[in-house]
Parts: structure tokens; C-alpha cells; sequence
């Protein structure tokens, strides 16, 4: 099992080497070998990994249901291709995500989904899980990602 | 005498021409042209991941395409459709962009595109648009390049053949459309020998200066000659633009010989300032006619059709100072003006030498009023009183000259096959390169503008030959760069290029790069169509036409399985990319349709037409590589027969 995750693994990293080895990263990523078990996720609490990205330290207040209501608009638009809000779609569902994951993370995967998924331990994992489906990277703001969280906050 | 001397001449210049291209067939390796590989090969050497300094507009000729290439690696960057259409990424084939061919005559789906031309601001190559005349249906396109993509055609009415086009005046305020074959104007049924009497040519004015509003601002009647190509003048002589012309003689058959008796023809000089004056004045006839403007809108991602049915005419009979000619010996080809705007280079392409116009000279002659005749109200300058120099190079055949903004001008020599270069001003010889084989255009990027950037040089070439690996009787013609920073020019480079380059532009990367667009952003679409969101895909029938309304994100279509369709039904399915990564299309294709895939960018809508034949049930899928999930991007619909009573129902993942 554990042999199948790293062969997975090392076919997800040498597929993102290859998808992305026009981006600026190539030369950083080829020196990046694959972690030999695919632990590191295990060893830390996935609660205090902010991911990767502009986001880096986010306080939450209470649920504002304005920002709220607009996050739901942006995800209907934005991401229910892939998405559904209870239910494994293509890719996880985001209802409880806040139980498992940081509000930074969260953010970062939304913004920056490319480095997330070649370099953060549980984004990388999770790329495995959805069967090296992407997580395609909608372009959107930092304003339009802290609603959708948001609306995570809802589910 | 004079003919017999000309038919001479002409018969010494062919022996030339056999001879030089027999010779070609000697020593292989001294005819290749790089003195220094090693040197040339840094030259042009572009690391992996790394860009070029130039991008070339180089025309696809009877393509109907324009290609673009960096420069100096003669990478190809793109094929941008124009006057053709291409399947490979849909151009009038699916339903937003089949408009972009309408003209009077219906749907017309290839072009003879000739020549790129930049749009400029103050002289100077600014990367908004490029222009591109399609030579066969007279048309002229605009190409956005924050897209490079063909956002507009114009067609131009009253023409016959739109070769002298579209070289644009200073700041893009028009671009302009000569005709290359005269013919009745307005069209009617006349005997073909009855040439002389009815048979006029037009030079127009294209608005260009906004984008959608591309539209014939006037026409000039013209004696019914060849009008061959243009430029329009800079600095000094802004307010004017130069045609060449050629068939004087106004003969309407055998041209090979019977347009060749003249010893001189003209350079037509248009001073447009004056006609905006007179067409201010209500000085124009209003003639109808027949012609339709194409326009692709960026935010409904669709192409729309106008017909036009009237166009002012300006009749230089009536408008004295509106147009002069200026004699310029044997049949000049391309007329090129210099980066000061004071020297209008006339190459007469069945002569030796190059004849230099002087504007200042030009004004003066003009204003002491010392014509040597007259034609249907058109002044004929007197060629010693403009003419300010000759070059005379022993070269045959000069067709095109571009400039380095270093005072030398290089002018390519089709018979004798080179390049040489000369100064302006002292008309001295100071070098030549040969060019593989038979050199038509050439471009300098910048090089028919106020600022050229005088590094490169690229030189077109008619004939391949054995330059490259032979590929039949068909090959592609041949390109070559030089290297023009040193006193001698240095061959750099041979590439291929796509069809036949008749002429190119060159601008630095860094006034186009920064505005070209990553994706079309979703919440702009405005498609009719559109579908923004997964949730509201569907599928309509009216009557036996259905309407699919499918969406695309990695790598599923949404719906993918639909059922309910039958025999004799229209099926376009309007497909959404939900994208909005950069370089990240998605392609629709199904098994049975007659047109040709879709190719989507993110956040565009495309529609295709389908109407399938046969009940069964058939696959259709993505044809862009989009993801590791690609193979697994497709769907299927089923096909009952017609009045089936299985019901239209459409799903994904059930």
C-alpha cells in the first residue's frame, strides 16, 4: 500500500513536472525528489499548515452571512464543476473543511493551486485522491476567496 | 525602336536570370550563403525557455493566414486565420466566426492575403492591431494583438483585386486599398476590348482608427490602370500617401508584354488632408454598390455581417490638388518612404536602378504649377523636377526597399537574387548579400516606419529549391535573416515560412507581450448562449432544432450523456469553457459532423452544428489535451429516428 502511494506519488510529481515545465518553478522542482514515504502530512497536524500562497495568517470572526451569500454565488460560478458542497464530486467537498484543514489553506488552494499541489504535502496527497484530477486555478482574487470561505463557514 | 530596345533588354535579363539559377546547381556548399556558422548559430540561438526579441507578422500569402514568428529564432509562435478557414481552430466553421467571410458574393472561404501592415501612433509600430489585405475578393482585416486573433474584415467595393493595400497613414487614421486590376466602375456587362473607355480604378480610404467601425471613408476614381502597391507618408510628408502603378499602356490583355511598353508609369500622389476637405465640402458623389463589413465583438464572442450599399466618391476632375502623378520608370513595384518622410523610393522592377522621389521637390513642382500633362484631370509632375537621385546598383529586378533608421535602405532585387544595401541621400552602393532564391518582399522590423529597429533583416524568397530537406514537388518557401547591425550584412538563418510571404511587419516583443491576453473572463461573456455555471447546463428542443447548452472544466463536459435526439434535427451544441487558467482550451469534436472541431478558450463560447444521419448512439470528446483525465473527457448522445417518442433528457455522473 504504502509502495503504491509513493509510485502514485512520483507519477503525480513527474506528470506536474511535466505539465508545468514552463513555469519558473521547473528548476526548483526537479531537485524536489519525491519523499520517499508520503508522511510528511501525518507528522503535522494539518491544522497548523497554512499551505502555500499569499495568504498567511487569517483570524476569523463571527459568520458575516452578507460575505457569506456572496462566497455562495462565486462558488455556484466558479467552482461547482468540480465541486458539489456535501458530496465528492471531482474533488472533496468543502462542507466541514474548517474541522480539517486552516482557513489559510483553504484560501491558498483556492489562489494558488499549481504550487500547492506540487509542493503542500496534504494538497499533493489529495491530488492523488481525486485520480490526478487538477485543481484548476479560477483566477480568482483574494477579496472573491475569502468569501467563498465564508460560505464554507455555512455548510 | 523603343520597344525593340525594351524587348532586348528584357531578353539580356532573362539570360541573366537562367544563367544565375543553373548556378545554384554547382558546388553545393559555397552556395549556402554563412561565412561563419559557429558565429551565425549564436546568433540566432534562443535558449529553451527563453523568448525572442521580435515578432514577425509574416503574411501566409494563398494560405489566406497570417503566421507569426519570433525573431531571431524563426520560431513559429502561431497561424492566425484570416481569410481562410481553418479547422483546426474553427474559423468558419463553427457558427461564431462563419460571418467573418461573408462578402457580397455570399460566404468566401479562402483569400490571397498579401501584406501585414502594423497599426502605428506617430509613425512608429504601436502592437494594437495588425492589418492584412486579402488580394482575390477585395478585403482588408484587422487582427487585435491582444488576442491575435481576426476580429474584423471589411470588404471593399469597386475594386478588382485589393493589392496596394493597407499600409496605414501616421496614426492609423486610414488604412488604404488600391485596386490592382481596374475594372467597370460601377460593374456592368461591356465588352472586355472595350477596356479604355470603361474599365477605372479606385484608390480608398479605410477609417481604422476604431475598432467595429472599419468602413470606407471615401474612394478616389482613378484612370483604369494597375495600381500596385502604397505607402503613406511620414513626418514631413504625413497628409499624403503613394501608389505605385503600372499598365499605363491600359491594355487589357497579353500584360507580360503589352503593360511593359511605357518607359515610364507613375507614383500616384494622394494628398488625403485635401480630400477630408472636399468630402467636408460635400464635394463627393454618393454611388451605390454592394460590400459587407465583418465584425467579431470580444464580448458576445460572435461575428455579425452588414451589408452597405452606398459609398462617397471623389472625382479628381472635380477636386484640383486632391491627386498628381509622378513619371517613375518601368512598371515600379513597391514604393517605399523613408523614416524622414522626404524620400519616396519608386522600384522599377523591370529596370536596374531605383528611382528617389524628393516630397520637398514634389511641393515645389506643385506649386510652380510646371505640368507636363494631364490625365482625366490628374497633373503630371515633371519627372526632372522630382526625381532626386538614382541608385544604380548592376543589381535586376528591385521590388522593395525597408530602412534601418540609420540612413541605409535595403532594397531586395528579385532577378539577380539579393539584397543590397545603399545609403540615402548619397545613393551610394555600400554592400550585398545573396539571397536562396529569387527575393521578393523583405522586412526590417519597423523598417516602413519612423523608427525602425535596424538589427534584422528578413529576406522572402519565391523559390526553395534544395534549402531544405526536399519534401516533393511542393515545398515551402524560404526565409532568410540577416544580420544588418555591422556594415556587412550576415546571413543568420534560412527558415520556412507558411504559403507565400508577400511582405511582413516586426515590432519588439515588449510592445506587444505585456497586453496579450491569459483568458476571456467568464463573467464578461456575453454569448446568447453562455453557461456560467454547471447547474444551469440544458438541453432545448425547438421544433427539429436543439440546443445544447454544455459546459467544459478539467476534464468533463457537462451534460455528457444526452438522449432524445433524432434523425433530421439541428443539433448545436454551445459549448463554455469554464476555464480561467491561462492556455488551458478544451476541444469538442463528434463522430459524423461535417465541419470540423471546436477549439475553446478559457471563458469563450463556441457552437457547433451537427445533424446527425442514422439513429445509434455516438461518442463525442475532447480533442486538446487538458489533463491527465483527458482521455476519460468524453460523452455520448443517443439518435433515435425521427417522431421517436424517447424522451430529450440530459445528464452527467448519473
Amino acid at each position: 500500500m504504502e509502495n503504491t502511494q509513493s509510485i502514485l506519488a512520483a507519477m503525480a510529481l513527474s506528470f506536474l513536472l511535466w505539465s508545468c515545465g514552463g513555469t519558473e518553478e521547473s528548476t526548483e522542482a526537479t531537485t524536489d525528489t519525491p519523499a520517499p514515504k508520503s508522511m510528511v502530512a501525518e507528522v503535522q497536524d494539518p491544522m497548523d499548515n497554512k499551505g502555500i500562497g499569499p495568504v498567511q495568517s487569517l483570524e476569523l470572526a463571527a459568520v458575516d452571512p452578507t460575505l457569506a451569500d456572496e462566497g455562495l454565488h462565486l462558488f455556484e460560478e466558479y467552482c461547482t464543476a468540480c465541486h458539489k458542497p456535501d458530496k465528492k464530486f471531482i474533488g472533496p467537498a468543502p462542507k466541514g473543511i474548517l474541522d480539517r484543514r486552516s482557513p489559510e489553506w483553504v484560501m491558498n488552494m483556492i489562489l494558488n493551486p499549481e504550487e500547492m499541489v506540487q509542493k503542500d504535502p496534504i494538497a499533493k496527497k489529495l491530488l492523488v485522491e481525486a485520480n490526478m484530477a487538477p485543481m484548476a486555478n479560477q483566477g480568482l482574487t483574494e477579496d472573491q476567496a475569502r468569501k467563498i470561505l465564508e460560505y464554507f463557514r455555512t455548510l | 525602336m523603343k520597344n525593340i530596345t525594351g524587348l532586348m533588354k528584357l531578353a539580356a535579363m532573362m539570360l541573366l536570370t537562367l544563367s544565375w539559377s543553373c548556378g545554384n546547381q554547382g558546388d553545393a556548399n559555397k552556395s549556402k550563403g554563412v561565412m561563419n556558422s559557429s558565429s551565425a548559430a549564436e546568433k540566432v540561438y534562443v535558449a529553451p525557455g527563453e523568448h525572442d526579441e521580435f515578432y514577425a507578422m509574416i503574411s501566409g500569402g494563398f494560405s489566406g493566414q497570417l503566421s507569426v514568428y519570433g525573431l531571431p529564432s524563426g520560431r513559429l509562435l502561431k497561424v492566425i486565420p484570416v481569410f481562410s478557414q481553418d479547422a483546426e481552430k474553427s474559423y468558419g466553421y463553427n457558427e461564431e466566426t462563419k460571418p467573418m467571410l461573408n462578402t457580397s458574393f455570399g460566404f468566401v472561404p479562402w483569400d490571397d492575403a498579401h501584406h501585414p501592415e502594423l497599426s502605428q501612433t506617430d509613425g512608429t509600430p504601436d502592437g494594437r492591431w495588425v492589418f492584412i489585405n486579402g488580394n482575390n475578393t477585395p478585403r482588408v482585416a484587422r487582427i487585435d494583438l491582444s488576442t491575435f486573433e481576426t476580429t474584423e474584415i471589411l470588404e471593399i467595393p469597386n475594386s478588382g483585386g485589393n493589392h496596394s493595400s493597407p499600409f496605414t497613414t501616421e496614426n492609423t487614421e486610414y488604412i488604404v486599398a488600391g485596386t490592382r486590376f481596374s475594372v467597370p466602375f460601377p460593374q456592368e456587362d461591356v465588352p472586355i476590348d472595350s477596356y479604355k473607355e470603361n474599365f477605372k480604378g479606385s484608390l480608398s480610404y479605410i477609417k481604422a482608427d476604431v475598432p467595429g467601425e472599419m468602413d470606407i471613408a471615401f474612394q478616389i476614381l482613378v484612370p483604369g490602370y494597375d495600381y500596385d502597391l502604397a505607402h503613406s507618408g511620414k513626418g514631413k510628408s504625413h497628409g499624403w500617401t503613394f501608389f505605385t502603378t503600372y499598365n499605363t499602356e491600359k491594355s487589357h490583355t497579353l500584360k507580360e508584354v503589352n503593360a511593359s511598353q511605357n518607359d515610364k508609369d507613375f507614383i500616384a500622389a494622394v494628398n488625403w488632408k485635401k480630400a477630408e476637405e472636399y468630402i467636408a465640402q460635400g464635394k463627393f458623389k454618393e454611388m451605390p454598390t454592394r460590400y459587407v463589413h465583418n465584425y467579431y465583438d470580444e464580448s458576445t464572442h460572435m461575428a455579425t455581417s452588414t451589408k452597405k450599399d452606398k459609398v462617397k466618391v471623389l472625382i479628381p476632375e472635380e477636386c484640383p490638388g486632391l491627386i498628381y502623378y509622378l513619371p517613375t520608370p518601368k512598371s515600379p513595384h513597391g514604393v517605399d518612404v523613408d523614416p524622414t518622410g522626404e524620400y519616396i523610393v519608386g522600384n522599377g522592377k523591370l529596370s536596374a536602378d531605383l528611382t528617389v522621389h524628393s516630397f520637398d521637390k514634389m511641393l515645389k513642382a506643385i506649386e510652380n504649377k510646371a505640368f507636363e500633362g494631364e490625365v482625366d484631370g490628374i497633373p503630371i509632375l515633371k519627372f526632372e523636377d522630382v526625381m532626386v537621385g538614382t541608385v544604380s546598383s548592376g543589381g535586376l529586378g528591385p521590388l522593395h526597399t525597408e530602412f534601418d533608421g540609420k540612413g541605409n535602405a535595403y532594397t531586395t532585387f528579385f532577378i539577380s537574387s539579393e539584397v543590397v544595401k545603399w545609403k540615402v541621400g548619397t545613393w551610394e552602393v555600400l554592400d550585398r548579400a545573396p539571397c536562396y532564391y529569387s527575393v521578393g518582399h523583405l522586412m526590417i522590423p519597423g523598417g516602413d516606419s519612423k523608427n525602425p529597429w535596424g538589427k534584422y533583416l528578413v529576406a522572402m524568397n519565391k523559390i526553395t529549391k534544395d534549402r531544405y530537406l526536399p519534401t516533393g514537388p511542393e515545398m515551402n518557401h524560404s526565409a532568410q535573416l540577416y544580420d544588418i547591425s555591422g556594415d556587412k550584412m550576415e546571413l543568420i538563418l534560412d527558415f520556412p515560412t507558411i504559403g507565400e510571404p508577400h511582405y511582413a511587419q516586426g515590432i519588439a516583443a515588449d510592445k506587444v507581450k505585456p497586453r496579450s491576453k491569459k483568458i476571456y473572463a467568464l463573467e464578461e461573456n456575453n454569448h446568447p448562449h453562455v453557461v456560467k455555471k454547471e447547474k444551469d447546463v440544458k438541453v432545448i428542443r425547438e421544433g427539429n432544432v436543439v440546443r445544447v447548452y454544455m459546459t467544459s472544466i478539467r476534464s468533463h463536459f457537462a451534460p455528457d450523456n444526452i438522449e432524445g435526439i433524432q434523425v433530421g434535427d439541428q443539433v448545436y451544441f454551445h459549448l463554455t469553457n469554464l476555464e480561467q487558467d491561462w492556455d488551458t482550451p478544451h476541444g469538442l469534436s463528434i463522430m459524423g459532423a461535417q465541419n470540423a472541431e471546436l477549439l475553446v478558450m478559457p471563458g469563450q463560447t463556441e457552437t457547433m452544428l451537427w445533424e446527425p444521419k442514422e439513429p445509434g448512439v455516438y461518442p463525442f470528446y475532447c480533442t486538446d489535451f487538458c489533463s491527465a483525465l483527458h482521455q476519460e473527457m468524453q460523452g455520448y448522445v443517443r439518435v433515435s429516428k425521427k417522431g421517436s417518442d424517447v424522451p430529450l433528457k440530459w445528464s452527467i455522473g448519473e
